[in-house]
């Protein structure tokens, strides 16, 4: 089994499953924030820091377990009174939200406040895409959850990495064919009722809080959105609104490996509350695409609990039968059947941004 | 000659010596210093090379005026003192 990778506000927690269960086997960066992590076909791990005082930074460990510092996006120099940007949105590096690779291996970073980023040299060097941060279109973006737009699902189709959709909140869902050449917006079918009338279904300010696409069948995606949850099965060319009990408000998705109608969601209270229904934690999972759900609850609490999932803190392994989820709170469970059932490894983490599998 | 010492915090990420540089300003100083280790830079500048937000950098006990040009003067004998700001949490 492949290790879990738990990205936390105080270091990186690596977990390993033994005949006794998961247990922590390691400890990175102790005391330094971990954004996200993300392990490449090379054996390779990107960890990805936000330190308070001293900026984004990225580190490599390749196959021998060394630990080393890379390169890091850099903006261009930020002209003066670009028409239409936001006052808040300086030109440099915030964080980084999303690290994908694609099978020719270019990596691809998206980050705070909006950028996205490519690497040809394993996160030696970074070119930021500037057919999507120029479009004037980028400039309507704002952010959600934090001062500035983020860049936080990157989905490469694996069939052709040249091809991808990637993410933003708030600023929709966005598909290149041409690496990044040129770049249309897929958003139709996403609606924000909380927007004024006449921007409900504007493109530019959907708020897709993560986006996963079926690795198997890559033009069948998900997002949990701030609205609700919506599938696209056309690429995103158009999206379907789905009704997942007992809330559509939330952050995590995950999607099974190889079935496109199997997807798995953590509700909360919408809005300003942000908190379980009821107090009790719950996965909602669907098998059909999202026409029906089940509300598994086995091994979760049930009362007084106050956990949130953030967006990238919900993993499935490619088996499509572990699962794995952190919270807000300190809290991780793992689920070896799906989700119908679920333990937990850990009650005292600290707050959790993000899990994946090794 | 002014000299650029740094929080200790920094050396849990890099080295970073006290330093004795060539500079009439906060940024020929700190210049100074990233042209011997490039890797500092983005620690203490954001990309728009502006002092961090959450990084305070002093002049002989007194905090820099200009945190984006950087152009607060030194002289020969200033000592320039960078550490992280408390607002950084």
């Amino acid at each position: 089994m492949s290790d879990l990778l738990v990205s936390t506000r105080k270091g990186l927690f690596t977990l390993r499953r033994s005949t006794a269960g998961w247990a922590i086997d390691d400890v990175h960066f102790l005391g330094d924030p971990v954004s996200l992590v993300r392990p490449t076909a090379d054996g390779a791990l990107y960890a990805a820091l936000e330190l308070g005082h001293f900026g984004a930074k990225l580190h490599r460990r390749d196959q021998d377990g060394v630990w080393a510092e890379i390169g890091v996006p850099v903006y261009p120099t930020q002209p003066p009174d670009v028409e239409g940007e936001k006052p808040d949105v300086k030109w440099s590096l915030q964080k980084f939200w999303a690290i994908e690779q694609g099978s020719d291996g270019t990596l691809w970073a998206g980050t705070l406040p909006g950028g996205l980023f490519r690497s040809a040299d394993e996160g030696a060097t970074w070119s930021l895409v500037e057919s999507l941060w120029n479009m004037p279109e980028r400039r309507a973006w704002f952010g959600g959850g934090a001062d500035v737009p983020g860049l936080h699902s990157i989905a490469v189709d694996p069939r052709d990495p040249r091809r991808l959709h990637v993410a933003v909140s708030c600023g929709g869902v966005w598909y290149t064919e041409d690496a990044g050449e040129t770049w249309q917006v897929r958003a139709k079918g996403m609606f924000a009722a909380f927007m004024p009338p006449d921007q409900r279904e504007n493109p530019l300010i959907q708020d897709p809080h993560r986006m996963v696409a079926c690795p198997a069948a890559p033009d069948v995606l998900w997002v949990q959105h701030h609205n609700g949850v919506f599938r696209s099965t056309d690429a995103a060319r158009t999206w379907t609104s789905v009704e997942v009990p007992p809330s559509v408000f939330g952050f995590a998705v995950g999607v099974h490996p190889e079935d496109p109608d199997t997807a798995w969601f953590v509700p909360a209270v919408k809005d300003e509350c942000r908190v379980p229904v009821d107090a009790a934690v719950v996965v909602a999972r669907t098998r059909d695409g999202g026409r029906s759900f089940d509300v598994l609850r086995s091994g979760l609490p049930q009362q007084h609990a106050y956990d949130l999932v953030f967006r990238h803190a919900f993993a499935v392994h490619r088996s499509g039968d572990v699962l794995a989820f952190g919270s807000s709170t300190g809290n991780l469970w793992v689920s070896e059947d799906a989700g119908d059932h679920w333990t937990q490894v850990s009650a005292h983490l600290p707050p959790i941004y993000a899990v994946c599998f090794g | 000659m002014p000299s650029v010492e740094f929080t200790s915090n920094l050396l849990r990420h890099l080295p970073t010596p006290r330093a004795e540089v060539l500079g009439a300003t906060v940024r020929g100083a700190l210049e100074a210093v990233f042209a011997e280790q490039p890797a500092l830079r983005g620690y203490v500048l954001d990309d728009q090379g502006a002092l961090r937000v959450h990084v305070a950098v002093f002049v002989d006990g007194r905090g820099v005026i200009d945190r984006d040009g950087l152009t607060d003067a030194l002289g020969e004998r200033s000592e320039v003192f960078v550490m992280q700001a408390l607002s950084g949490g």
